[in-house]
Protein backbone atom coordinates (compact mmCIF):
# COMPACT_ATOMS: atom_id res chain seq x y z
CA UNK A 1 0.00 0.00 0.00
CA UNK A 2 2.19 3.06 1.08
CA UNK A 3 5.10 2.57 0.27
CA UNK A 4 8.15 4.73 2.50
CA UNK A 5 8.31 6.98 -0.86
CA UNK A 6 4.92 8.26 -0.42
CA UNK A 7 4.79 8.77 3.61
CA UNK A 8 7.60 10.92 3.13
CA UNK A 9 6.76 14.94 2.63
CA UNK A 10 6.14 16.12 -1.28
CA UNK A 11 6.63 19.31 -2.53
CA UNK A 12 4.09 20.88 -4.04
CA UNK A 13 5.03 20.27 -7.68
CA UNK A 14 5.48 16.73 -6.66
CA UNK A 15 2.24 16.38 -5.43
CA UNK A 16 0.84 17.77 -9.03
CA UNK A 17 2.76 14.87 -10.22
CA UNK A 18 1.74 12.44 -8.27
CA UNK A 19 -1.99 13.54 -9.13
CA UNK A 20 -1.30 13.74 -12.86
CA UNK A 21 -0.19 9.88 -12.06
CA UNK A 22 -3.18 8.56 -9.95
CA UNK A 23 -5.70 10.80 -11.79
CA UNK A 24 -8.54 9.09 -9.53
CA UNK A 25 -7.42 11.70 -6.48
CA UNK A 26 -8.32 14.33 -8.35
CA UNK A 27 -9.21 17.03 -5.81
CA UNK A 28 -12.12 19.17 -5.93
CA UNK A 29 -12.99 20.70 -9.14
CA UNK A 30 -16.15 22.23 -9.24
CA UNK A 31 -17.58 20.76 -12.72
CA UNK A 32 -17.03 17.26 -10.85
CA UNK A 33 -19.39 17.97 -8.44
CA UNK A 34 -22.31 16.19 -9.97
CA UNK A 35 -21.13 12.79 -8.17
CA UNK A 36 -20.20 14.00 -4.42
CA UNK A 37 -20.81 10.98 -2.80
CA UNK A 38 -18.00 9.13 -5.21
CA UNK A 39 -15.44 12.19 -4.68
CA UNK A 40 -16.07 11.66 -0.90
CA UNK A 41 -14.93 8.11 -0.78
CA UNK A 42 -12.18 8.72 -2.89
CA UNK A 43 -10.50 11.74 -1.29
CA UNK A 44 -10.74 9.81 2.11
CA UNK A 45 -9.06 7.14 0.68
CA UNK A 46 -6.21 8.81 -1.15
CA UNK A 47 -5.89 10.57 1.72
CA UNK A 48 -5.33 7.61 4.23
CA UNK A 49 -2.35 6.58 2.02
CA UNK A 50 -0.32 9.71 2.54
CA UNK A 51 1.80 9.41 6.13
CA UNK A 52 2.97 13.29 6.43
CA UNK A 53 0.94 15.47 8.01
CA UNK A 54 0.58 18.53 5.56
CA UNK A 55 -1.03 16.48 3.55
CA UNK A 56 -3.40 14.72 5.74
CA UNK A 57 -4.29 18.01 7.01
CA UNK A 58 -5.01 19.08 3.44
CA UNK A 59 -7.23 15.95 2.56
CA UNK A 60 -9.02 16.44 6.01
CA UNK A 61 -9.81 19.64 5.04
CA UNK A 62 -10.63 18.82 1.19
CA UNK A 63 -13.54 15.70 3.09
CA UNK A 64 -14.73 18.57 5.15
CA UNK A 65 -14.71 20.89 2.38
CA UNK A 66 -16.84 18.27 0.04
CA UNK A 67 -18.98 17.45 2.86
CA UNK A 68 -19.69 21.47 3.11
CA UNK A 69 -20.07 21.69 -0.27
CA UNK A 70 -22.14 18.48 -1.46
CA UNK A 71 -25.65 20.50 -0.91
CA UNK A 72 -24.36 22.82 -3.50
CA UNK A 73 -26.94 25.78 -3.93
CA UNK A 74 -28.76 25.77 -6.76
CA UNK A 75 -27.85 28.61 -9.62
CA UNK A 76 -31.24 30.70 -8.81
CA UNK A 77 -30.33 31.08 -5.39
CA UNK A 78 -27.78 34.00 -3.70
CA UNK A 79 -25.57 31.44 -2.33
CA UNK A 80 -24.60 29.97 -5.50
CA UNK A 81 -22.78 33.18 -6.30
CA UNK A 82 -21.65 33.32 -2.65
CA UNK A 83 -19.67 30.58 -2.78
CA UNK A 84 -17.13 32.39 -6.19
CA UNK A 85 -16.99 35.37 -3.71
CA UNK A 86 -14.92 33.59 -0.89
CA UNK A 87 -11.96 34.98 -0.15
CA UNK A 88 -10.52 36.99 2.13
CA UNK A 89 -7.77 40.40 1.78
CA UNK A 90 -4.67 37.63 2.03
CA UNK A 91 -5.75 35.63 -0.22
CA UNK A 92 -6.55 38.09 -2.90
CA UNK A 93 -2.77 39.37 -2.00
CA UNK A 94 -1.31 36.29 -2.24
CA UNK A 95 -2.93 35.43 -5.75
CA UNK A 96 -1.82 38.49 -6.57
CA UNK A 97 0.99 37.83 -5.50
CA UNK A 98 1.94 35.08 -7.41
CA UNK A 99 0.68 36.13 -10.74
CA UNK A 100 3.30 39.26 -10.57
CA UNK A 101 5.85 36.42 -10.25
CA UNK A 102 5.09 33.46 -12.18
CA UNK A 103 8.17 30.72 -11.44
CA UNK A 104 8.09 27.60 -13.97
CA UNK A 105 7.52 24.92 -11.43
CA UNK A 106 4.79 26.82 -9.84
CA UNK A 107 1.21 26.23 -11.34
CA UNK A 108 -0.87 29.55 -10.29
CA UNK A 109 -3.82 26.82 -10.30
CA UNK A 110 -2.86 24.28 -8.19
CA UNK A 111 -0.30 26.59 -6.39
CA UNK A 112 -2.15 30.26 -5.78
CA UNK A 113 -5.70 28.85 -6.21
CA UNK A 114 -5.65 25.46 -4.83
CA UNK A 115 -8.85 24.64 -6.67
CA UNK A 116 -10.87 27.31 -5.01
CA UNK A 117 -11.07 30.38 -8.06
CA UNK A 118 -12.98 33.62 -7.08
CA UNK A 119 -14.30 35.92 -9.13
CA UNK A 120 -13.53 38.85 -7.36
CA UNK A 121 -10.42 39.41 -8.21
CA UNK A 122 -10.82 39.07 -12.32
CA UNK A 123 -13.88 41.13 -12.17
CA UNK A 124 -11.95 43.97 -9.86
CA UNK A 125 -8.88 43.68 -11.91
CA UNK A 126 -10.25 44.27 -15.12
CA UNK A 127 -12.54 47.34 -13.62
CA UNK A 128 -9.42 48.81 -12.39
CA UNK A 129 -7.36 47.98 -15.42
CA UNK A 130 -10.16 49.72 -17.87
CA UNK A 131 -10.50 52.98 -15.76
CA UNK A 132 -6.86 53.43 -15.35
CA UNK A 133 -6.16 52.69 -19.11
CA UNK A 134 -8.87 55.55 -19.85
CA UNK A 135 -7.62 57.75 -16.91
CA UNK A 136 -3.85 57.78 -17.95
CA UNK A 137 -4.55 58.06 -21.39
CA UNK A 138 -6.20 61.16 -20.61
CA UNK A 139 -3.62 62.23 -18.55
CA UNK A 140 -1.25 62.23 -21.19
CA UNK A 141 -2.95 64.12 -23.68
CA UNK A 142 -3.57 66.53 -20.59
CA UNK A 143 0.53 66.12 -19.84
CA UNK A 144 1.40 66.31 -24.12
CA UNK A 145 -1.04 70.15 -23.73
CA UNK A 146 1.17 71.18 -21.38
CA UNK A 147 4.15 70.61 -23.64
CA UNK A 148 2.73 71.72 -26.62
CA UNK A 149 -0.58 73.90 -26.32
CA UNK A 150 -1.52 73.74 -30.22
CA UNK A 151 -2.67 70.27 -29.15
CA UNK A 152 -6.85 70.36 -28.32
CA UNK A 153 -7.29 68.98 -24.78
CA UNK A 154 -10.55 67.07 -24.31
CA UNK A 155 -12.06 64.70 -21.79
CA UNK A 156 -12.83 62.18 -23.89
CA UNK A 157 -15.22 59.95 -21.90
CA UNK A 158 -16.00 57.65 -24.99
CA UNK A 159 -12.70 55.76 -24.59
CA UNK A 160 -13.69 54.84 -20.88
CA UNK A 161 -16.35 52.95 -22.65
CA UNK A 162 -14.07 51.10 -25.22
CA UNK A 163 -11.75 50.30 -22.49
CA UNK A 164 -14.24 48.50 -20.69
CA UNK A 165 -15.38 46.67 -23.20
CA UNK A 166 -12.44 45.52 -24.74
CA UNK A 167 -10.55 44.67 -21.31
CA UNK A 168 -13.82 42.27 -19.97
CA UNK A 169 -14.55 41.02 -23.46
CA UNK A 170 -10.79 40.21 -23.36
CA UNK A 171 -10.88 38.83 -19.81
CA UNK A 172 -13.92 36.86 -20.12
CA UNK A 173 -14.40 35.60 -23.99
CA UNK A 174 -11.07 34.79 -24.52
CA UNK A 175 -11.06 31.71 -21.55
CA UNK A 176 -14.42 30.77 -22.50
CA UNK A 177 -12.94 29.46 -25.95
CA UNK A 178 -9.93 28.67 -24.01
CA UNK A 179 -12.34 26.27 -22.34
CA UNK A 180 -13.56 25.23 -24.90
CA UNK A 181 -10.88 24.26 -26.97
CA UNK A 182 -9.21 22.10 -24.24
CA UNK A 183 -12.31 20.51 -22.75
CA UNK A 184 -12.53 19.22 -26.99
CA UNK A 185 -8.54 18.00 -27.00
CA UNK A 186 -10.09 16.49 -23.37
CA UNK A 187 -11.21 13.46 -25.77
CA UNK A 188 -8.06 12.92 -27.11
CA UNK A 189 -5.99 12.50 -23.87
CA UNK A 190 -6.86 10.51 -20.83
CA UNK A 191 -4.81 12.10 -17.60
CA UNK A 192 -5.26 15.10 -16.28
CA UNK A 193 -8.73 17.14 -16.84
CA UNK A 194 -8.68 20.49 -18.15
CA UNK A 195 -9.27 23.43 -15.60
CA UNK A 196 -12.86 24.46 -15.25
CA UNK A 197 -14.07 27.57 -16.43
CA UNK A 198 -13.82 29.51 -13.50
CA UNK A 199 -10.20 28.14 -13.11
CA UNK A 200 -9.09 29.87 -16.50
CA UNK A 201 -11.01 32.86 -15.95
CA UNK A 202 -9.36 33.78 -12.59
CA UNK A 203 -5.99 32.61 -14.54
CA UNK A 204 -6.50 35.35 -17.23
CA UNK A 205 -7.21 37.94 -14.82
CA UNK A 206 -5.05 37.82 -12.79
CA UNK A 207 -2.36 37.75 -15.34
CA UNK A 208 -3.76 41.44 -16.22
CA UNK A 209 -2.98 42.63 -13.03
CA UNK A 210 0.63 43.80 -13.93
CA UNK A 211 -0.67 45.62 -16.43
CA UNK A 212 -1.85 48.15 -14.23
CA UNK A 213 1.16 49.45 -12.79
CA UNK A 214 2.81 49.32 -16.22
CA UNK A 215 -0.47 51.40 -17.55
CA UNK A 216 0.72 54.24 -15.03
CA UNK A 217 4.34 53.99 -15.58
CA UNK A 218 3.66 54.64 -19.40
CA UNK A 219 2.78 58.38 -18.87
CA UNK A 220 6.54 58.79 -18.61
CA UNK A 221 6.87 60.66 -22.00
CA UNK A 222 10.19 58.49 -23.37
CA UNK A 223 9.30 56.23 -25.52
CA UNK A 224 11.76 53.43 -25.75
CA UNK A 225 11.15 52.96 -21.81
CA UNK A 226 7.77 53.09 -22.74
CA UNK A 227 8.23 50.05 -25.07
CA UNK A 228 10.58 48.34 -22.53
CA UNK A 229 7.93 48.24 -20.05
CA UNK A 230 5.56 46.81 -21.93
CA UNK A 231 7.61 44.18 -22.99
CA UNK A 232 8.36 43.61 -19.47
CA UNK A 233 5.05 43.34 -18.45
CA UNK A 234 4.23 41.28 -21.40
CA UNK A 235 6.59 38.74 -20.80
CA UNK A 236 5.44 38.50 -16.73
CA UNK A 237 1.72 37.99 -18.23
CA UNK A 238 2.70 35.60 -21.03
CA UNK A 239 4.73 33.78 -18.77
CA UNK A 240 2.32 33.37 -15.89
CA UNK A 241 -0.15 31.64 -18.66
CA UNK A 242 1.81 29.13 -20.05
CA UNK A 243 3.44 28.38 -16.95
CA UNK A 244 -0.34 27.47 -16.17
CA UNK A 245 -0.88 26.25 -19.08
CA UNK A 246 1.90 24.48 -19.49
CA UNK A 247 1.24 20.53 -17.18
CA UNK A 248 -2.53 20.59 -19.44
CA UNK A 249 -1.20 20.92 -22.86
CA UNK A 250 1.59 18.55 -22.69
CA UNK A 251 -0.06 15.76 -22.35
CA UNK A 252 -1.37 16.81 -25.97
CA UNK A 253 0.71 16.33 -29.33
CA UNK A 254 3.48 18.76 -29.38
CA UNK A 255 1.87 20.36 -32.61
CA UNK A 256 -1.06 21.12 -30.89
CA UNK A 257 0.72 22.13 -27.35
CA UNK A 258 2.72 24.69 -29.34
CA UNK A 259 0.02 26.34 -31.32
CA UNK A 260 -2.14 26.62 -28.36
CA UNK A 261 0.69 28.29 -26.30
CA UNK A 262 1.52 30.77 -29.09
CA UNK A 263 -2.08 31.61 -29.81
CA UNK A 264 -2.64 32.35 -26.48
CA UNK A 265 0.44 34.43 -25.91
CA UNK A 266 -0.15 35.99 -29.92
CA UNK A 267 -4.07 37.14 -28.32
CA UNK A 268 -2.08 38.62 -24.96
CA UNK A 269 0.63 40.52 -26.90
CA UNK A 270 -2.14 42.38 -29.38
CA UNK A 271 -4.09 43.23 -26.43
CA UNK A 272 -1.14 44.96 -24.84
CA UNK A 273 -0.18 46.93 -28.18
CA UNK A 274 -3.90 47.81 -29.10
CA UNK A 275 -4.13 49.88 -25.53
CA UNK A 276 -0.61 51.44 -25.65
CA UNK A 277 -1.74 52.59 -29.28
CA UNK A 278 -5.11 53.24 -29.00
CA UNK A 279 -5.20 55.25 -25.35
CA UNK A 280 -1.78 56.51 -25.80
CA UNK A 281 -1.45 58.38 -28.88
CA UNK A 282 -1.55 61.61 -29.69
CA UNK A 283 -2.29 61.99 -33.34
CA UNK A 284 -4.72 64.66 -34.51
CA UNK A 285 -8.00 64.01 -34.18
CA UNK A 286 -8.40 63.58 -38.14
CA UNK A 287 -6.04 60.03 -38.10
CA UNK A 288 -8.07 58.61 -35.18
CA UNK A 289 -11.02 57.54 -37.05
CA UNK A 290 -9.27 54.00 -38.77
CA UNK A 291 -7.62 53.20 -35.46
CA UNK A 292 -10.09 52.35 -32.88
CA UNK A 293 -12.73 50.62 -35.17
CA UNK A 294 -9.84 48.18 -35.70
CA UNK A 295 -8.93 47.93 -32.03
CA UNK A 296 -12.32 47.95 -30.20
CA UNK A 297 -13.87 45.33 -32.63
CA UNK A 298 -11.14 42.53 -31.92
CA UNK A 299 -7.74 42.35 -31.04
CA UNK A 300 -6.85 39.68 -33.27
CA UNK A 301 -7.92 41.60 -36.13
CA UNK A 302 -5.55 44.53 -35.69
CA UNK A 303 -4.01 44.84 -39.28
CA UNK A 304 0.15 45.30 -39.67
CA UNK A 305 0.25 48.32 -41.85
CA UNK A 306 -2.01 50.23 -38.89
CA UNK A 307 0.86 49.31 -36.75
CA UNK A 308 4.12 50.72 -38.98
CA UNK A 309 1.91 54.00 -39.51
CA UNK A 310 1.18 54.29 -35.94
CA UNK A 311 4.74 53.16 -34.93
CA UNK A 312 6.02 55.56 -37.42
CA UNK A 313 4.94 58.67 -35.94
CA UNK A 314 6.27 57.82 -32.81
CA UNK B 1 -33.11 20.25 29.76
CA UNK B 2 -36.07 18.59 31.19
CA UNK B 3 -36.28 20.25 34.24
CA UNK B 4 -38.75 22.28 31.96
CA UNK B 5 -41.53 21.53 34.47
CA UNK B 6 -41.88 24.91 35.63
CA UNK B 7 -43.32 25.68 32.18
CA UNK B 8 -46.78 28.52 32.25
CA UNK B 9 -48.68 25.39 31.09
CA UNK B 10 -48.45 23.56 33.98
CA UNK B 11 -48.28 26.06 36.62
CA UNK B 12 -52.26 25.68 36.74
CA UNK B 13 -52.02 22.22 38.01
CA UNK B 14 -49.11 22.39 40.53
CA UNK B 15 -49.64 23.45 43.57
CA UNK B 16 -50.20 27.31 44.02
CA UNK B 17 -46.05 28.57 44.85
CA UNK B 18 -44.94 32.09 45.40
CA UNK B 19 -44.88 34.44 42.88
CA UNK B 20 -41.73 33.50 40.22
CA UNK B 21 -40.10 31.28 42.82
CA UNK B 22 -39.35 29.02 40.26
CA UNK B 23 -37.97 30.95 37.70
CA UNK B 24 -34.64 31.19 38.51
CA UNK B 25 -34.24 27.41 37.74
CA UNK B 26 -36.45 27.86 34.37
CA UNK B 27 -34.20 26.16 31.34
CA UNK B 28 -36.62 26.10 27.80
CA UNK B 29 -36.81 22.65 26.40
CA UNK B 30 -37.20 22.39 22.70
CA UNK B 31 -41.21 20.85 22.93
CA UNK B 32 -42.36 23.38 25.39
CA UNK B 33 -43.83 26.17 23.04
CA UNK B 34 -42.69 29.71 23.99
CA UNK B 35 -45.06 32.27 23.27
CA UNK B 36 -45.59 35.29 23.69
CA UNK B 37 -45.31 39.30 22.08
CA UNK B 38 -42.56 41.76 22.18
CA UNK B 39 -43.36 45.35 21.04
CA UNK B 40 -40.98 47.69 20.37
CA UNK B 41 -41.57 51.52 19.97
CA UNK B 42 -40.84 51.85 16.40
CA UNK B 43 -41.76 55.23 14.34
CA UNK B 44 -44.40 54.31 11.83
CA UNK B 45 -45.84 52.43 15.13
CA UNK B 46 -46.25 55.98 16.27
CA UNK B 47 -47.29 57.33 12.37
CA UNK B 48 -50.11 54.69 12.29
CA UNK B 49 -51.94 55.91 15.63
CA UNK B 50 -51.66 59.89 13.72
CA UNK B 51 -53.89 59.98 10.57
CA UNK B 52 -52.24 58.41 7.83
CA UNK B 53 -50.10 60.39 5.65
CA UNK B 54 -52.39 59.98 2.92
CA UNK B 55 -54.35 62.81 4.47
CA UNK B 56 -51.72 65.53 5.12
CA UNK B 57 -51.45 68.02 2.82
CA UNK B 58 -48.80 68.03 0.04
CA UNK B 59 -46.69 70.47 1.42
CA UNK B 60 -46.13 68.74 4.68
CA UNK B 61 -45.49 65.41 2.87
CA UNK B 62 -42.85 67.29 0.88
CA UNK B 63 -41.44 69.27 3.63
CA UNK B 64 -40.65 65.73 5.83
CA UNK B 65 -39.49 64.48 3.18
CA UNK B 66 -37.27 67.42 2.21
CA UNK B 67 -35.94 67.24 6.10
CA UNK B 68 -35.25 63.61 5.85
CA UNK B 69 -32.84 64.38 2.93
CA UNK B 70 -31.61 67.63 4.44
CA UNK B 71 -30.90 65.57 7.89
CA UNK B 72 -28.33 62.84 5.99
CA UNK B 73 -26.91 65.80 4.65
CA UNK B 74 -25.44 66.87 7.78
CA UNK B 75 -24.55 63.09 8.55
CA UNK B 76 -22.70 62.75 5.47
CA UNK B 77 -20.83 66.49 6.10
CA UNK B 78 -19.83 65.62 9.47
CA UNK B 79 -19.96 62.02 9.59
CA UNK B 80 -19.97 60.22 13.15
CA UNK B 81 -20.88 56.30 13.62
CA UNK B 82 -24.79 56.61 13.66
CA UNK B 83 -26.95 55.08 12.22
CA UNK B 84 -29.42 57.13 11.15
CA UNK B 85 -28.27 56.72 7.27
CA UNK B 86 -28.52 52.74 7.64
CA UNK B 87 -32.11 53.16 9.85
CA UNK B 88 -33.84 55.46 7.49
CA UNK B 89 -32.43 55.13 4.07
CA UNK B 90 -34.00 56.31 1.33
CA UNK B 91 -33.12 57.01 -2.11
CA UNK B 92 -34.29 60.41 -2.79
CA UNK B 93 -30.81 62.72 -1.97
CA UNK B 94 -28.91 60.24 -4.23
CA UNK B 95 -31.34 60.74 -7.33
CA UNK B 96 -30.88 64.81 -6.40
CA UNK B 97 -27.12 64.53 -6.41
CA UNK B 98 -26.61 62.26 -9.17
CA UNK B 99 -28.86 64.38 -11.42
CA UNK B 100 -27.46 67.60 -10.44
CA UNK B 101 -23.64 66.21 -10.89
CA UNK B 102 -24.75 65.04 -14.57
CA UNK B 103 -26.61 68.06 -15.46
CA UNK B 104 -23.72 70.25 -14.13
CA UNK B 105 -21.08 67.15 -15.68
CA UNK B 106 -22.57 67.06 -19.53
CA UNK B 107 -20.60 68.99 -21.57
CA UNK B 108 -21.83 72.30 -22.62
CA UNK B 109 -22.01 72.23 -27.09
CA UNK B 110 -23.46 70.70 -29.10
CA UNK B 111 -21.31 69.69 -31.16
CA UNK B 112 -20.34 66.47 -33.02
CA UNK B 113 -17.15 66.13 -31.69
CA UNK B 114 -16.58 62.84 -30.36
CA UNK B 115 -14.19 64.14 -27.95
CA UNK B 116 -15.62 65.24 -24.74
CA UNK B 117 -17.23 64.97 -21.74
CA UNK B 118 -19.32 62.37 -20.27
CA UNK B 119 -23.14 62.35 -21.65
CA UNK B 120 -25.72 62.70 -19.22
CA UNK B 121 -26.53 58.96 -19.58
CA UNK B 122 -23.09 58.25 -19.19
CA UNK B 123 -23.25 60.19 -15.35
CA UNK B 124 -26.70 58.47 -14.39
CA UNK B 125 -25.16 55.09 -15.68
CA UNK B 126 -21.57 55.17 -13.78
CA UNK B 127 -23.42 56.53 -10.50
CA UNK B 128 -26.09 54.16 -10.84
CA UNK B 129 -24.73 50.42 -12.30
CA UNK B 130 -21.49 51.60 -10.05
CA UNK B 131 -23.33 51.83 -6.60
CA UNK B 132 -25.56 48.72 -7.48
CA UNK B 133 -22.24 46.66 -8.15
CA UNK B 134 -19.91 47.43 -5.36
CA UNK B 135 -23.17 46.60 -3.14
CA UNK B 136 -23.26 43.38 -4.33
CA UNK B 137 -19.93 43.02 -4.18
CA UNK B 138 -20.14 43.56 -0.56
CA UNK B 139 -23.02 41.50 -0.50
CA UNK B 140 -21.51 38.40 -2.18
CA UNK B 141 -18.27 38.69 0.37
CA UNK B 142 -20.74 38.02 2.92
CA UNK B 143 -22.04 41.58 4.16
CA UNK B 144 -24.79 41.94 6.31
CA UNK B 145 -25.99 45.21 4.92
CA UNK B 146 -28.84 45.51 3.00
CA UNK B 147 -29.30 46.28 -1.06
CA UNK B 148 -31.03 49.49 -0.64
CA UNK B 149 -29.36 50.55 2.69
CA UNK B 150 -26.05 50.68 0.72
CA UNK B 151 -27.57 52.06 -2.34
CA UNK B 152 -28.10 54.97 0.34
CA UNK B 153 -25.27 55.31 1.51
CA UNK B 154 -23.05 55.41 -1.28
CA UNK B 155 -25.55 57.80 -3.45
CA UNK B 156 -25.20 60.40 -0.35
CA UNK B 157 -21.58 60.04 -0.19
CA UNK B 158 -21.47 61.66 -3.36
CA UNK B 159 -22.54 65.06 -1.73
CA UNK B 160 -18.62 66.25 -0.97
CA UNK B 161 -17.88 65.67 -4.71
CA UNK B 162 -21.37 67.42 -6.10
CA UNK B 163 -19.54 70.65 -3.62
CA UNK B 164 -16.55 70.29 -5.15
CA UNK B 165 -18.23 70.27 -8.69
CA UNK B 166 -19.73 73.48 -7.73
CA UNK B 167 -16.51 74.81 -6.82
CA UNK B 168 -15.16 73.96 -10.13
CA UNK B 169 -17.42 75.55 -12.05
CA UNK B 170 -17.21 78.40 -10.26
CA UNK B 171 -13.38 78.59 -10.86
CA UNK B 172 -13.57 77.78 -13.93
CA UNK B 173 -14.99 81.09 -14.37
CA UNK B 174 -11.72 82.62 -13.81
CA UNK B 175 -9.35 82.82 -16.28
CA UNK B 176 -7.42 79.44 -16.39
CA UNK B 177 -4.09 78.69 -15.87
CA UNK B 178 -2.09 76.41 -13.83
CA UNK B 179 -3.01 78.42 -10.62
CA UNK B 180 -6.34 77.16 -11.57
CA UNK B 181 -5.64 73.88 -12.12
CA UNK B 182 -4.43 72.91 -8.80
CA UNK B 183 -7.02 74.85 -6.54
CA UNK B 184 -9.14 72.73 -8.72
CA UNK B 185 -6.83 69.47 -8.05
CA UNK B 186 -6.55 70.36 -4.66
CA UNK B 187 -10.25 71.29 -3.97
CA UNK B 188 -11.26 67.58 -5.67
CA UNK B 189 -8.73 65.79 -3.89
CA UNK B 190 -10.08 66.99 -0.46
CA UNK B 191 -13.66 66.12 -1.18
CA UNK B 192 -12.74 62.66 -2.63
CA UNK B 193 -10.75 61.60 0.69
CA UNK B 194 -14.15 63.45 2.58
CA UNK B 195 -16.18 60.84 -0.07
CA UNK B 196 -14.28 57.99 1.01
CA UNK B 197 -14.48 58.68 5.02
CA UNK B 198 -17.64 59.38 5.07
CA UNK B 199 -18.65 56.15 3.36
CA UNK B 200 -16.32 54.10 5.05
CA UNK B 201 -17.40 55.07 8.19
CA UNK B 202 -20.71 53.88 7.56
CA UNK B 203 -19.75 50.44 5.46
CA UNK B 204 -17.06 49.31 6.96
CA UNK B 205 -18.76 48.11 10.19
CA UNK B 206 -20.65 45.90 8.02
CA UNK B 207 -18.26 43.39 6.65
CA UNK B 208 -16.38 40.67 7.74
CA UNK B 209 -13.61 42.00 9.26
CA UNK B 210 -10.82 40.14 7.00
CA UNK B 211 -12.61 41.05 3.87
CA UNK B 212 -12.78 44.78 4.76
CA UNK B 213 -10.48 45.96 2.41
CA UNK B 214 -11.53 43.75 -0.51
CA UNK B 215 -14.84 45.51 0.01
CA UNK B 216 -13.77 49.24 0.48
CA UNK B 217 -11.30 49.10 -2.59
CA UNK B 218 -14.53 48.86 -5.37
CA UNK B 219 -15.78 52.15 -3.20
CA UNK B 220 -12.70 53.79 -3.45
CA UNK B 221 -12.56 53.19 -7.36
CA UNK B 222 -16.29 54.45 -7.66
CA UNK B 223 -14.99 57.96 -5.91
CA UNK B 224 -11.92 57.95 -7.62
CA UNK B 225 -13.76 57.51 -11.16
CA UNK B 226 -16.23 60.48 -10.57
CA UNK B 227 -13.38 62.82 -9.00
CA UNK B 228 -11.77 62.11 -12.48
CA UNK B 229 -15.13 62.95 -14.64
CA UNK B 230 -15.06 66.17 -12.18
CA UNK B 231 -11.88 67.35 -12.79
CA UNK B 232 -11.40 66.84 -16.56
CA UNK B 233 -14.51 68.83 -16.74
CA UNK B 234 -13.96 71.75 -19.16
CA UNK B 235 -16.99 73.77 -19.99
CA UNK B 236 -17.02 75.00 -23.62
Amino acid sequence: MATADELTFHEFEEATNLLVETPDAVTTSRSDQLTPQGHLAVAVGSGSSYGADDEVEEESDKTALLQEKKQQPEFWTFGYYQSFFDVDTSQVLDRIRGSLLPRPGHNFVRHHLRNRPDLYGPFWICATLAFILAVTGNLTLLLAQRRDPSIHYSPQFHKVTVAVITIYCYAWLVPLALWGFLRWRKGVRERMGPYTLLETVCVYGYSLFVFIPTVVLWLIPVPWLQWLFGALALALSAAGLVFTLWPVVREDTRLAAAVLLSVVVLLHALLAMGCKLYFFQLLPPGHLAPLPQATSLSPSMLPPPTLTRSMATF
Amino acid sequence: MAEAAESPGDRGRASPRPLFAGLSDISISQDIPVEGEITIPMRSRIREFDSSTLNESVQNTIMRDLKAVGKKFMHVLYPRKSNTLLRDWDLWGPLILCVTLALMLQRGSADSEKDGGPQFAEVFVIVWFGAVTITLNSKLLGGNISFFQSLCVLGYCILPLTVAMLVCRLVLLAEPGPVNFMVRLFVVIVMFAWSIAASTAFLADSQPPNRKALAVYPVFLFYFVISWMILTFTPQ
